[in-house]
Formats: C-alpha cells, sequence, structure tokens
C-alpha cells in the first residue's frame, strides 16, 4: 500500500481502550509511519470500567490503571496529544483542525470519538450541588471529593437503573452512602436486559441496603436552605447531598458529522470499520456497524467492542483482509456478583434459566428466539458464559430440557441435539 | 521482588522484575506481545492466557475455578494454563517462566 510509508501519517481521534488499542495494533499489523492521537482527555489513558467500581471504594488516592505505560507509547513511536480537542475535519484537504487554531494532515484517520453521558432536562440540576455523571477519571475525582471523609453519612441519588448507575450504588453502599436510585421504567435494566435478571438485580440491591425506586420520572432538584431534593413527577422527594447520573450517552458524531460522514445511530462503518470516506475509519462506542451473527446494525458501548474494532481497522489500515465479526460480550461487578454476558439478547421469544446448586447465586439465563441461541446471562457461572459463547459460535442447537436441569452436566456434548 | 520470564509467540524471551501488582499489569506494561488485559484484571476477558513451564506450576498453583472456566474460551488451554491477571506478583513466583499463549 502506498500509503503506508515512513512518511505517512495516521491520526486516531480519541485515546481510550479504543484508540490506544489501535494505535499498537498499527504498530503489530506494520504501520510504517507516524501515529499521533488526540484525546480531550489529559490523563495518560486508563481503563474505563474501574471508574464505577474498584476507583470508587479505594482507600487510597485513585491510582488509574493505564491502559499502557508512558514507555510503551515511546517505544512504539505513539505521539500522544491529551488535553487536546479537535474542532473539525477538512476531507479535501486531509487534515484536522484544533480547538487553538493549529492543524495536522493525515493520510488516515481513526475516529475513537466514544461517547458522552446524557444529562437530562431536569429543572434545576444545573445549579445543583455534586452533580456528577460517570466517564472519566475526573468525575471519580469528583465523586470521592464530595464523599470527604465520612461518605457514610452522605445521601445519595443515582438518578437511571442501569448497569453504571447500579454499579455505582453497589460501590456506595459499601462505603455506607444512603444510596437511592431511580429509573423511569418500571424495573431496572428493562433496556438490556429480562424480567428475572432485573429482579435478580433489584433484591440484591435491597439485600445490600440501596433503595430501588422504579417508575420515577424525575423532574426537578429543588434547593431548601442547605438541603436538596430531588423530585419526581409523581410528587416523592429524594434528600441528596450528592446526585449521580446514569441514563445513558449521546455518541460523540458531531466531527464525523460535520464532515460530511454517512450517520445512523452512530458513525456509520463497513465489515472493515471504515467510514463512508475511504481514509477514514471509525471504531468503538461511536460506530454503527452490521453484525455478522445477528445480521443487523448494530451500535454497542463495551470494551470488547473498542478493542476488538480497533484491530480490525488496524489491520485494515495496513492493507490487510479484516473483517469484524465478534460475538459482543460484556461483564458487570456489583458486590460479590460477577454477570458476564455474550452476545445480544435482543429479539428472543423464550429463555431457559439454569439455576446451579451450589450455594451463594450461581445461574445463567439463555435467550433464544425460537431454537437459536441469542445470548446468555451468567451470574457467577463463568461456565455458562463459556458454554454460551461456544454454542452461539457453532449454532449448535441445545436440548432446553436438559439446559433447565442442573443435575444435567454442563458440558457441550450433553447438551446439544444429537 | 520477583523476576518473570515472558517467552512470546514469535520466539522472543523477555525477563522482567517486579514486586507489587499483577503478572498481566506487568506484562502490559512492558508490551510483551499477545497479553492484552483488555478487562484491566478481573477475570472476565481470557487474553492474559500464559502457559507456566511444568516445574513452576508448584510456585504458581492452579487457577481458581472461575479462572480455569474462562480458560476453556480458548482453545489452546492446557493443564499448565493461568490467565496472568490471576497471579499476583510476590516472592513466591520469583524465577518462573511463562510462554505466551497463541
Amino acid at each position: 500500500m502506498s500509503d503506508n510509508s515512513v512518511t505517512s501519517i495516521c491520526v486516531i481521534i480519541g485515546a481510550s481502550h479504543a484508540g490506544a488499542s489501535c494505535a499498537f495494533a498499527l504498530r503489530s499489523e506494520g504501520w510504517l509511519g507516524r501515529i499521533i492521537i488526540y484525546d480531550t482527555d489529559a490523563e495518560l489513558p486508563y481503563h474505563r470500567p474501574p471508574l464505577s467500581k474498584t476507583y470508587l471504594t479505594a482507600e487510597q488516592e485513585i491510582a488509574s490503571s493505564p491502559l499502557k505505560s508512558a514507555e510503551s507509547y515511546e517505544r512504539e513511536d505513539i505521539t500522544l496529544k491529551l488535553g487536546i480537542r479537535v474542532s473539525s475535519i477538512d476531507r479535501n484537504k486531509k487534515r484536522i483542525y484544533l480547538k487553538d487554531g493549529a492543524t495536522q494532515t493525515y493520510d488516515k484517520l481513526v475516529l475513537a470519538t466514544g461517547a458522552r453521558p446524557i444529562i437530562p432536562p431536569v429543572s434545576g440540576l444545573e445549579d445543583a450541588q455534586s452533580v456528577f455523571a460517570l466517564r472519566t477519571l475526573a468525575d471519580v475525582e469528583g465523586i470521592r471529593k464530595a464523599l470527604g471523609n465520612n461518605a457514610a453519612t452522605k445521601k445519595v441519588v443515582v438518578i437511571g437503573g442501569g448497569y453504571i448507575g447500579l454499579e455505582i450504588a453497589a460501590s456506595l453502599t459499601k462505603l455506607g452512602s444512603k444510596v437511592t436510585v431511580l429509573e423511569r421504567q418500571k424495573r431496572i435494566l428493562e433496556r438490556v436486559t429480562s424480567v428475572e435478571m432485573s429482579n435478580f438485580f433489584s433484591n440484591l440491591h435491597t439485600e445490600n441496603r440501596v433503595r430501588i425506586a422504579t417508575g420515577k420520572n424525575v423532574t426537578s432538584v429543588e434547593q431548601k436552605d442547605i438541603d436538596q431534593n430531588v423530585i419526581c413527577s409523581d410528587g416523592s422527594a429524594y434528600p441528596a447531598d450528592i446526585i449521580l447520573i446514569g441514563v445513558g450517552i449521546y455518541v460523540n458524531q458531531e466531527l464525523a458529522e460535520k464532515a460530511g460522514i454517512v450517520i445512523g445511530n452512530g458513525i456509520k462503518v463497513d465489515g472493515s470499520s471504515k467510514t463512508s470516506d475511504t481514509n477514514i475509519y471509525a471504531i468503538g462506542d461511536c460506530t454503527n456497524h452490521h453484525n455478522p451473527h445477528y445480521d443487523k446494525a448494530v451500535r454497542l458501548e463495551s470494551v470488547q467492542n473498542a478493542v476488538d474494532q480497533a484491530k480490525v481497522a488496524a489491520a485494515a489500515i495496513c492493507g490487510k483482509e479484516a473483517i469484524y465479526d465478534a460475538i459482543p460480550w460484556f461483564w458487570s461487578d456489583q458486590y460479590d456478583v460477577k454477570l458476564q454476558i455474550v452476545g445480544l439478547s435482543e429479539g428472543y421469544d423464550n429463555y431457559i434459566v439454569r439455576q446451579e446448586e451450589k450455594e451463594g447465586h450461581c445461574f445463567s439465563i439463555w435467550y433464544f428466539n425460537g431454537d437459536k441461541l441469542l445470548s446468555v446471562d451468567a451470574v457467577n457461572n463463568a461456565k455458562a458464559y463459556v458454554l454460551g459463547t461456544r454454542f452461539i459460535k457453532t449454532g449448535q442447537l441445545i436440548d432446553k430440557e436438559k439446559l433447565a436441569n442442573s443435575t444435567e452436566a454442563f458440558k457441550p456434548a450433553n447438551l446439544v441435539v444429537a | 521482588m520477583a523476576k518473570i520470564t515472558f517467552i512470546t509467540s514469535d520466539g522472543e524471551t523477555k525477563e522482567l522484575e517486579g514486586s507489587s501488582g499483577s503478572v498481566m499489569e506487568l506484562a502490559v506494561e512492558h508490551n510483551i506481545k499477545g497479553i492484552d488485559g483488555n478487562c484491566g484484571g478481573v477475570c472476565s476477558c481470557a487474553t492474559c492466557h500464559v502457559h507456566v513451564r511444568p516445574e513452576d506450576m508448584e510456585k504458581t498453583g492452579p487457577g481458581s475455578e472461575i479462572e480455569m472456566d474462562m480458560l476453556e474460551l480458548d482453545d489452546n488451554t492446557d493443564e499448565y494454563s493461568r490467565l496472568s491477571c490471576q497471579l499476583p506478583i510476590s516472592d513466591a513466583i520469583d524465577g518462573v517462566v511463562l510462554t505466551v499463549a497463541k
């Protein structure tokens, strides 16, 4: 490829899991030219999943775990430009413009711009005290500062009962804070999982002194003297020293959109992660791509998607054949529960619950469309997660009666329909 | 302080020293090829798979149940397989030799 020479330049916008992985993958795929990564975050790129988990509860100052050490970037000749915002892309001149007016040309451009938290239009929220979303290390530092040395005396209201909100709730109740989760839907996790799983997590949180309130549409935040209350449309009020927001994300697609790149619930990319511009790729949370296993367009928010798409884009940029066909997977850690999810359950019309004969929580939920396995939610059950991954990959038919019976051996040979 | 030797899939040998954290973190820090540690070390992704030199198994011991289950995601798993995020660095594992799984 003529594009890959020592004078070539690959610019990556966004240095989180997707952008950083792509830079290193470019080197291992044989990219000869320069690699420059920009990010608005001034921190050395770090792992994000622990933000809502161990970083919140760490006893010491947060020692964030970097994705790669500073020396690794130097060693691979990857230039990190941190704390810098890219303001526009000129596709004709193959050049990006930075906020401070400087420019940078590129031969290949990778958009790894990710997403940002939605801040819902709630009256009084803008002027409220100690309001945080959770996406960056700065958010965690803000929350920790607001908790101070007496987390146990703090009343925390989490708006949004999704995975992020629940992980924050689990972390803060561990520190002793009085946590209430307000969910607009009838059950937590409604958008992403089954009634069984919602009920399981609801009970788990209740057992751990987190108050879960569903069907709660937050309308305003009111200040009275030093007290602050989160008010819902049914008139209920929840005192809140700290308000945390976990109601979902907006994709950072504006740069691409303004440059005329095709958008559709994220930046549209093909199987090699290329956008509608042949010199521009997009990876991670900001993309909308076709998943061959499920034969549909998806936009995923996960480490797996970020890292795997990054590798595909890097190979394609280096002129190699590469198709993104990974089966998505996710995880969530709350209390002593590790939830592992493989596949996409959307479109399921029946499911099987398999409860293992063990102490503590250990079960899995298998989601099917007809007889086709779509997805598995595994709770403290890596075996189910691994088996589910196998079965989704191979497409083998599963004997559902045996699957539901925990006395039947949990082995592929025993569970497939002969 | 422990000295740990990594052998990567292209046959390269690297000797590293560490005193804290996990073997996965040490490997990522030094850019050992084939160890990604995508989940950050919480036994969720199986991208830090190593084969322990048989005579070093005594030092590392076997993996936990969840770790052994996760290892089954990989086709190259054998009786010496471990996830390096589950190997804390301490004097106890000084001198171990780990081959990064393909």
